[in-house]
């Protein structure tokens, strides 16, 4: 009997393969941050401009230990999921609409194209003119952009449903909205999830737009406060805080996925 | 006594440009507990008749009486079996089976009960709490038959249900249904391109010819392969004979239909 043995080695080759590839991610990671820490210091890149690690973790950390950072960190990170959820529930809402009331879908075509085709971010000083120079224009900043996406998207994958379960439904006599419940939403799930994966780089796009614009608090607005005055250590390090926070958000999102959809 | 009647139903398909009639003028009659197979090229209308026959879709001409009462108005159980199973992949085999009482709402524990009997019947005891993905496809095709019979339909409506099979599975699932059908006493419409499938399970044969679709021909099947299991019929000699006569039917139909083509073609 060679089974028992033959398997043993196959999980020793899947458990060594995951070890060369996490080796070669954590390489690339530091090498990134050497390279760039050493470029800096001998001046190959200039370090008023691009800073370097050392003095970005240094600043990341001093102003945690201030409290200032937090309050920042809170802000954004409150406006982004708030423009994500609003944004993605709102769009499957509107799709659900769309599948439900097919002329309503057909009139509204051409205005979702055009929608959908234009730079959402052109509209943000109306919205600001609109909602007032605060919270509210960058959390519908962070829902705009990622609205008709998310629409269109789900949209499509409502109609792509296989029919033959909605016949089976109506053999049944199922009702539209029966339908719906146990055939179309549940099928178009992998398609809405991976709506979510974008949403989550969409809305930190509108959020850190919106605070550009208008904001005195949050990531963004840090951003554009030491490109101002001239603290390029600042702008690094709310760059590399964006991307640890939309990375773990991400990663919620894909253990969303695991729970909801069987694989 | 007739049960279920089809009078003179025909049906169109519209595209922007044309429209073509894809079934015309079509009368037959099926009598309670009989096992009637429509058998034709594809693209003949057959599923659209099941689709009419089961309500989903109105005729364009004609009526379809069960009963005597129009199906619109009859509450009578149709069940409607398809190519595939379709059995929902997010619900567990127990789940799907249930399916039909959850949509109208009268689940209850004795259907429940009910249902896990029904599986154990065809097999499927062990596998009530799982999902279709971990299942063969023969045995998904027998829970969606047991999806089918356990809202106890007086008709069934089978569209080439054993197509997508391997050839074995296919045999053991016609016997199983054969079997089912009689216990159960229903009454049966089988849409099939397999003649012999036709032959083996019905007990009587309605050829179907296309563009448009037409009852070409009706066939009895002898009385001796009507009582047989479908396995043992097709050894039987009268089975190979009714086989022939079908099959040079078919194709002279093939004959007959190509030169109309080529004149439709010629007109436009």
């Amino acid at each position: 009997m060679n089974g028992p043995k033959l398997f043993a080695a196959y999980q020793q080759k899947l458990k060594k393969e995951a070890k060369i590839v996490l080796t070669w991610q954590l390489s690339i990671l530091i090498l990134f941050f050497a390279f760039w820490e050493v470029a800096s210091r001998l001046y190959w890149i200039d370090p008023l401009l691009f800073s370097s690690p050392s003095r970005v973790f240094s600043s990341i950390w001093s102003r945690l230990i201030q409290g200032s950072l937090l309050g920042h960190i809170q802000i954004t990170l409150l406006e982004t999921i708030l423009g994500f959820l609003i944004g993605t529930i709102a769009g499957i809402i509107i799709a659900s609409m769309l599948w439900s009331f097919h002329r309503f879908s057909k009139v509204m075509d051409p205005y979702l194209v055009v929608f959908n085709a234009m730079p959402k971010v052109a509209l943000g000083p109306i919205l600001i003119v609109a909602l007032g120079p605060g919270y509210l224009s960058i959390i519908a900043m962070g829902f705009i952009i990622s609205v008709i996406v998310t629409t269109l998207v789900v949209f499509a994958a409502f109609n792509e449903v296989d029919q033959n379960y909605l016949k089976v439904l109506r053999s049944f006599d199922a009702t539209k909205w029966q339908c719906f419940k146990e055939a179309v939403f549940p099928a178009s799930l992998p398609a809405i999830i991976s709506t979510l994966k974008v949403n989550v780089g969409l809305s930190w796009v509108g959020v850190i737009v919106g605070e550009y614009l208008v904001s005195k608090q949050g990531l963004g607005y840090l951003i554009i406060y030491g490109f101002q005055v001239f603290d390029f250590t600042l702008v690094m390090s709310s760059l590399v805080i964006i991307a640890i926070l939309a990375a773990i958000m991400y990663k919620t999102v894909e253990k969303i996925e695991q729970l909801l959809i069987r694989k | 006594m007739s049960y279920l009647t089809l009078d003179g139903v025909s049906h169109y398909y519209f595209s922007k440009k044309q429209y073509t009639e894809s079934l015309h003028n079509i009368s037959f009659s099926v009598k309670r507990n009989e096992f009637v197979a429509l058998l034709g090229p594809s693209g003949c209308g057959k599923s659209t008749l099941l689709s009419m026959i089961s309500g989903m879709l109105q005729p364009a001409e004609g009526e379809i009486l069960i009963n005597n009462e129009k199906i619109e108005i009859s509450d009578l159980e149709i069940g409607y079996m398809l190519q595939q199973d379709y059995l929902f992949p997010w619900k567990t085999i127990i789940d799907n089976v249930l399916l039909g009482p959850q949509i109208r709402k009268r689940q209850t524990s004795d259907l429940k009960q009910r249902a896990i009997a029904l599986l154990e019947e065809v097999g499927l005891e062990n596998v009530a709490d799982k999902y279709p993905s971990e299942l063969s496809g023969g045995m998904r095709q027998r829970a969606a038959l047991i999806r089918t019979l356990i809202t106890e339909p007086e008709i069934l409506l089978l569209d080439e249900p054993f197509s997508a099979l391997d050839f074995q599975t296919k045999l053991k699932l016609e016997v199983l249904v054969s079997d089912l059908l009689k216990a159960y006493q229903k009454t049966a419409i089988l849409v099939t391109h397999d003649i012999g499938e036709a032959i083996s399970m019905s007990d009587r044969i309605i050829l179907m010819s296309s563009n448009p679709g037409a009852i070409a021909k009706i066939y009895d099947v002898p009385v001796e392969l009507r009582d047989e299991s479908p396995f043992l019929a097709r050894k039987h000699p009268k089975y190979g004979r009714l086989f022939d006569k079908i099959w040079a039917d078919l194709d002279q139909q093939k004959h007959t239909v190509k030169p109309i083509e080529e004149n439709a073609y010629e007109r436009s």
